[in-house]
């Protein structure tokens, strides 16, 4: 079909007919219109994953410009470059070109940092995000496809990790890959045989840096981005989960739509996270290569500790005790391979299995798409909180050596209460994040039954005092509310019902006109000046003088 | 569009689509959608795509003060962002132009420690101000909606009539009952996975070949020799004290599990002294030397704490007693430190008497069985 000039609502600006030129080609108007018109629900919690995606792009961008300068050789070669003390010291050609990055290129430090701490941020934001999905219900039917890939890419985000703070092999990182190997060599019945494929023989070998460099810069980022794709389609498709309030249900998403609102909101975001990293890029250092010396087999400096993700793997070798196993035909299972291998394989399957488990044990096997608050859910939040303090206290063991120097305490008592308190702390949080939960969902049914506590005082005529309470809804003859609760925040204060009158907006002097707002205010039936016609004599309860009853089971 | 298609198996565009199969092009002609105004087509494409929006807060009046004060906000913004970004130019070009030097070195100027931080703190600025701007922007001045999006199950519909395609071809390849075709099938998928597999080969090395796990470079009669390259005489160290050596071969300083200590211990912990069984006599005098690499994880263990007789590991803390033949007392580690049997040779200088007499640094799964 011909469309001439003519033709009803063909377009007359120059834009309007190039679109149409584009469209003709590819049909793409469609599609895009679903895509703009696509509903996004407005939550704090759900920018997490996004930081997390940013942060990935950083450092994508900067590990890119890193490349242009990195040698991952092992080749010894001599320092010539301009940093002083290192001068004449014989090195890898990893190191030596890690130093003239720092010291020799324009901005190359900068950009390092850069690299470092959008690294840092992009795993912690992925177990932010994580924690986000895992306390709210999130990863329940139909999702739990897109939870298991989220925890793959968080394993693949620590392998990205331990893989780029091997490469610049100063010191630290040495000692980390001699660490490294002795895990590989660990594993029963293949450990010799994986460490003589990874290294290619004994440790170090000369092929160590330039397998680490191409796993950290092709092949791993290569499955990220493969996965990330995948997380975000699966997203798209299934739609984002919902916090339950007015209006939301399991069939719809009430939010703002992609264009313009959210657009601008993710763009803003996007630069705010680029801003934060590359202001600690700049300002806060990190890894100072330099000071650490080349890798030196014989050498270790005290207080050597991972990057913080790992940190927990570190814990968990401190603690663990000396136990090798012996078994018949001189063959052994190394004490080490305990805290590492099967400590983080069994975290992490445990972590990946978790909707399955769940759906198991409770028998939920039904499609949600309203979240849950953690309260509601004592169990699993109790889970959770369980499962953090196991790794909280792994974590402070790994830096059990710095606390017992900062605090002047004993480092085998520290040792002691990494070893005590691994086993004890988790039940015991899990006993105390349930009565929390139950503790708060008491206090929300109380305030549905009994109203908000206004903090009016009346004396009744007969010379009781009482509080005065304000239903949220309506009442029935007892004066007890007969709202249900629906898994939505209930409002505890008289501000959150409208008992405050809004600020009239302007800082340094008023940019609105006070009466407008205070007609405004009247008209929506808030702040005082509405309720001055509300009778407050009772506590709200219609039946009787307002006298508090015993709260009846 | 042009309708003048000359080529040769072209119709010379006589030939038009056919009938639509359904579509909102059914619903509304042209004519009716050029007679909608602007905001009606946004909300009858969104209602296409199942969004209703409930309820639109606008931004502010035009023209109002409160408007007027967002845009200036907004504008602020940017333009600090824009400096700011400028200011980044500004630093990374202009050092070692107009500023000094940015490159570091030992009497060089103040500006070298700022210029990294600079860098960080304008690029910084520039990129978070862009995203505030954006933030205030779509806050303060976009209009507030409130959109709803219904969420469709899966239909039967599709579920049933996808199925009947797929099943229809499964059918019509015959493969349910040309066993054949899915037998071979199976075994050349088998065969080919197998042998892409194989270059993975060329990764497995014999780690069991000459037993390179359980040697190292000592030997009857290598010296034992300081990072530097010096041998030691008995003497040459105060008691109490440790020395990091090396074996006297080259490269013996670079080798990943040579490190040794050589300890000289004070009279009273040779009082204490309780060697291992069959290694009484590993060491000389009053001197013991033990190996550097810790039997747990490999890292060097280094610091010593003589009073106590204890070396500690600083990477997971094993803690080994030389009195004790370095035997492990606190923390992961499950094996004593290998001890070194040495002597002095001809010139007085320390030798070793022969190789570790088991394999240094971590366990492995066979470790005791060569």
């Amino acid at each position: 079909m011909a469309a001439t000039a003519t033709a009803p609502g063909a377009p007359t600006t120059r834009l309007g007919k190039q679109a149409y030129e584009i469209d003709d080609r590819l049909i793409v108007a469609g599609p895009l219109r679903r895509t703009l018109n696509k509903v996004f629900p407005d939550h704090w919690s759900f920018l997490l994953g996004e930081i997390a995606l940013y942060s990935f792009l950083i450092a994508l961008l900067s590990g890119t410009y890193l490349t242009f300068f990195f040698d991952p050789s092992l080749r010894e070669v001599v320092y010539e470059g301009s940093y002083a003390p290192l001068r004449g010291v014989e090195m890898s050609a990893a190191y030596d070109s890690a130093l003239n990055l720092s010291f020799d290129v324009r901005g190359g430090l900068f950009m390092r940092q850069v690299h470092h701490w959008s690294a840092l941020l992009f795993v912690a934001s992925i177990v932010i995000h994580l924690l986000r999905i895992f306390f709210t219900g999130a990863f329940r039917r139909p999702r739990e496809t897109n939870w298991i890939i989220g925890v793959v890419m968080l394993v693949l985000a620590l392998l990205m990790g331990v893989t780029g703070y091997t490469l610049p092999d100063d010191l630290l990182s040495g000692t980390g890959l001699r660490i490294i190997s002795a895990i590989i060599l660990s594993v029963p019945v293949i450990g010799t045989w994986a460490h003589w494929a990874v290294f290619g023989g004994e440790f170090v070998g000369e092929l160590i840096i330039g397998r680490f460099y191409i796993a950290h810069v092709l092949i791993i980022p290569a499955i990220l981005l493969a996965l990330i794709a995948v997380h975000l389609l699966l997203l798209v498709k299934q739609k984002h989960t919902q916090f339950a309030g007015p209006g939301r249900t399991e069939h719809n998403v009430v939010g703002n739509r992609l264009f313009p609102t959210f657009a601008a909101k993710a763009t803003g975001l996007l630069f705010i996270v680029f801003g934060v990293i590359a202001a600690l890029g700049g300002l806060v250092q990190i890894n100072p290569v330099w000071l650490w010396g080349p890798y030196n087999p014989a050498q270790v400096s005290s207080g050597s500790q991972p990057d913080w993700y790992v940190l927990f793997l570190d814990g968990s070798t401190r603690i663990f005790p000396a136990w090798d196993i012996n078994l018949p035909g001189d063959y052994t299972i190394p004490a080490l391979f305990w805290p590492t291998v099967v400590v983080a394989g069994a975290m992490f399957t445990v972590l990946a299995l978790y909707p399955m488990i769940e759906r198991k044990l409770s028998g939920d096997t039904a499609s949600h798409h309203l979240l849950q608050r953690p309260r509601d859910v004592p169990v699993r939040t109790s889970l959770g909180m369980m499962g953090l303090t196991f790794y909280g206290v792994l974590m402070l063991s790994g830096g059990n050596d710095v606390f017992a120097d900062k605090f002047d305490v004993s480092l085998n008592a520290m040792t002691w209460f990494g070893r005590l308190g691994v086993i004890v702390l988790p039940p015991l949080v899990y006993m105390l994040t349930y009565r929390i939960c139950l503790g708060l969902q008491m206090h929300d049914r109380e305030v549905l039954e009994h109203g908000i506590e206004t903090g009016v005082i009346r004396r009744l005529p007969h010379g009781e005092f009482i509080e005065v309470h304000q239903p949220l809804g309506p009442v029935d003859e007892h004066g007890h509310g007969t709202l249900a609760y629906g898994g939505a925040p209930v409002p505890k204060k008289m501000n959150q019902v409208g008992g405050a009158r809004r600020a009239i907006r302007g800082f340094f002097k008023p940019i609105e006109e006070p009466s407008q707002v205070e007609l405004e205010q009247r008209a929506e039936g808030r702040g005082l000046a509405a309720g001055e016609n509300r009778e407050l004599s009772s506590s709200g309860r219609p039946s009787e003088g307002g006298r508090p009853q015993e709260p009846r089971d | 569009m042009t309708t003048h298609d000359t080529r040769p198996g072209s119709t010379g565009g006589a030939d038009t689509a056919g009938p639509l199969h359904g579509g909102p092009d059914d619903d509304y002609t042209p004519e009716q959608l050029a007679a909608m105004p602007r905001e009606d087509l946004d909300r009858l494409g969104a209602r296409y795509d199942g969004v209703q929006i409930l309820h639109v807060d606008p931004g502010p009046e035009p023209g109002s003060p409160m408007e007027r004060r967002a845009i200036r906000q907004v504008g602020l913004t940017f333009t600090l962002a824009g400096l700011s970004a400028l200011a980044f130019v500004v630093v990374y070009v202009g050092a070692g132009w107009f500023f000094p030097d940015w490159q570091w070195s030992v009497s060089g100027s103040d500006f070298s420690a700022f210029f990294t931080p600079l860098l960080g703190a304008t690029m910084g600025l520039a990129l978070a101000l862009v995203g505030v701007g954006l933030v205030l922007f779509s806050k303060k001045l976009l209009p507030h909606e409130t959109a709803v999006q219904d969420k469709h199950d899966g239909s039967h519909f599709d579920r049933v009539t996808t199925g009947a395609t797929l099943v229809g071809g499964l059918h019509n390849s015959g493969l349910a009952r040309r066993k054949l075709i899915t037998r071979s099938l199976g075994f050349m998928g088998g065969g080919l996975g197998l042998m892409l597999l194989m270059p993975l080969g060329g990764l497995i090395n014999n780690p069991n070949k000459g037993n390179p796990l359980g040697r190292t470079a000592w030997a009857e009669g290598v010296r034992l020799v300081r990072n530097d390259g010096s041998p030691i005489r008995p003497g040459d160290q105060e008691p109490g004290s440790l020395e990091t050596v090396f074996p006297a071969v080259p490269g013996g300083n670079r080798q990943s599990d040579a490190a040794t200590m050589l300890i000289r211990l004070r009279p009273e912990q040779r009082e204490q002294e309780a060697p291992r069984e069959g290694q009484g006599d590993f060491g000389y005098g009053d001197y013991v030397a033990f190996s550097k690499i810790c039997t747990h994880a490999g890292c060097p263990v280094s610091l010593y704490e003589q009073e106590t007789s204890r070396i500690l590991c600083p990477c997971h803390q094993s803690q080994f007693d030389v009195t004790q033949g370095a035997k492990p007392v606190f923390g992961p580690a499950t094996r004593s430190l290998p001890q070194l049997p040495i002597t002095v040779d001809d010139e007085g200088f320390f030798v070793a008497r022969g190789d570790y007499p088991e394999a240094v640094g971590p366990t492995y799964w066979n470790r005791e069985r060569i």
